[in-house]
């Protein structure tokens, strides 16, 4: 008995250690998305709130906790108000399952990449709940086109994962940084470039980022599927896109660009090399949005279907063809576990 | 054939979208270009034409004769002039309203004087509060040239070789 509480205890903790860093993180990638937006633009972005506007998350968030949650009089209440948490606790949950260092990971599950997958699937479900209880056109079209596009890109990104842990062995996220030891040039990136590739512009396209964000496109449909949302209830989606966006990130610095391990052999690995490679990809996720306009919506599903599937399916035929026969410096695994 | 394939190879390299993001890249290096405004300013003309002011000649006499010049080429139709005889003889304005709502800062009425009394100043940061405080009375213009004095002087200094 007592032996139970003190793991929910302790297991607690660590859950809050893990999600509380993430809050302030998604609170300054804010901040930060607004910042290098605006120098991409010749601007300057937030600079009044606090030193250099390093408070203006915090003003963000007390306007929106201050404003009212307006629930529409045909919406169906209780959905309505349940979407907000269905797209921000999974969007939490996949957390459990991240390596940060060799053995800091709060489940060392050997099924975390299928965990991460389910994850970010159910994510969906929140977006679609969101537009279909609001009851309203905008929103409804907006979790529509979302449904569809997460779905398409879905299936590319499992591809290209297929490609990671064919080459890693492990479905363990842990196992799979340990098997690109050894500096630079034994990350996944290099073998599996085009997989990298495919996986995080289907990244992109899972948290509704431009530029493919037809989901919330204000030019066509308002906001998509949060119009209806104000307040707290907005906030929270809003937390949710955000905490995606980190935890794409984070999958793809485990997959491709190996965690917590050092560029250069010599150099010891350590945590700062994690969240060093986490930021670089949250940087391009933020270069994508200054950079691209949106897609039309035509065109993303042939990117998805007609373009990312293919690609992925013969690279992952080209794997498993250089793993059969050995080849190369990448691809001897089977050498290596016989001999 | 070289052309298709050409397209394949770049579309497949994703070679726009770099040089799209080269671009934006560079702008991100890039040194700002913003002026941090209520604390930075941009450099002014010394014929900025800003908040009108009368001026008085070094005695404390007011320049203004109403001759009604500006009224008349007002092009806003923004003035409003009333005179009289003083009593030591010379003419004088009993009534000079500008209607700033009106006001279009054109500059003529500066340019019709042909005693420099009303001119436009440097001043651009101003507001009003109430209804009816956009009509400048010839006492607001009066204290206006009064404080500001030193600058409308030198300016006109400064311009007085293109004149």
């Amino acid at each position: 008995m007592l032996d139970a509480l003190l793991l929910l205890i302790t297991t607690t903790l660590k859950i809050v250690a893990i999600i509380l860093p993430l809050l302030i993180s998604v609170a300054y990638l804010t901040l930060a998305e607004r910042k290098v937006i605006g120098s991409m633009q010749v601007r300057v972005g937030p600079n009044r709130v606090g030193w250099k506007g390093l408070g203006q998350p915090f003003a963000d968030l007390f306007k929106l906790l201050t404003k009212e949650v307006i629930v529409p009089t045909n919406s169906s209440r209780f959905l309505f108000l349940v979407a907000p948490v269905l797209s921000l606790a999974p969007a939490f949950a996949a957390w459990a399952v991240v390596p940060f260092t060799d053995g800091l990971v709060l489940a060392d599950i050997n099924a975390g990449l299928l965990y991460v997958l389910a994850m970010t699937s159910i994510g969906v479900y929140g977006v679609i709940i969101a537009g279909w209880a609001s009851n309203s056109k905008y929103a409804f079209l907006g979790a529509m086109r979302s449904a569809a596009q997460i779905v398409a890109y879905e299936i590319a990104m499992g591809f290209a994962l297929i490609g990671v842990l064919m080459v890693a062995g492990s479905l363990n996220l842990g196992e799979i940084v340990r098997a690109q030891e050894g500096g630079f040039f034994s990350w996944f990136l290099i073998p599996l470039f085009p997989l990298a590739v495919v996986y995080f512009i289907s990244g992109v396209a899972e948290t509704n980022r431009a530029p493919f964000d037809v989901a919330e496109g204000e030019s066509e449909i308002v906001a998509g599927f949060h119009v209806d949302y104000s307040g707290m209830a907005f906030a929270v989606f809003f937390l949710a896109e955000y905490a995606n966006m980190i935890m794409i990130s984070v999958l793809a610095v485990v997959m491709f660009l190996g965690g917590w391990l050092s560029p250069i052999g010599f150099i010891p690995d350590g945590i700062h090399w994690f969240f060093i490679k986490t930021a670089v990809m949250l940087f391009f996720f933020l270069w994508f949005r200054a950079t691209f306009p949106r897609y039309r919506y035509d065109q993303i599903m042939r990117l998805g279907w007609k373009v990312f599937i293919p690609v992925t399916i013969v690279w992952i035929a080209v794997v498993g063809f250089a793993i059969y026969f050995d080849i190369g410096p990448w691809f001897d695994i089977r050498s290596g576990v016989t001999g | 054939m070289t052309s298709q394939l050409s397209k394949y190879v770049k579309s497949f390299t994703l070679w726009e979208l770099l040089k799209g993001m080269s671009l934006t890249g560079r702008y991100f290096v890039s040194k700002g270009i913003t002026i941090q405004y209520p604390e930075e300013k941009t450099p002014q003309s010394h014929r900025f034409r800003g908040l009108h002011a009368l001026r008085r000649y070094p005695n404390g006499e007011e320049r203004c004769i109403a001759c009604k010049l500006c009224e008349a080429v007002c092009p806003a139709l923004a003035i409003t002039i009333d005179s009289e005889q003083r009593e030591d003889g010379t003419r004088r304005t009993t009534r000079y309203d500008i209607d700033l709502f009106k006001c279009i800062f054109c500059g003529f009425c500066e340019e019709a004087c042909p005693v420099d009394s009303i001119v436009e100043t440097r001043v651009f940061e101003y507001h009003f509060e109430n209804r009816g405080e956009q009509i400048m009375t010839k006492d607001k213009l009066l204290a206006i040239g009064d404080k500001y004095e030193t600058q409308i002087a030198a300016d006109r200094a400064a311009d007085s070789a293109f004149r």
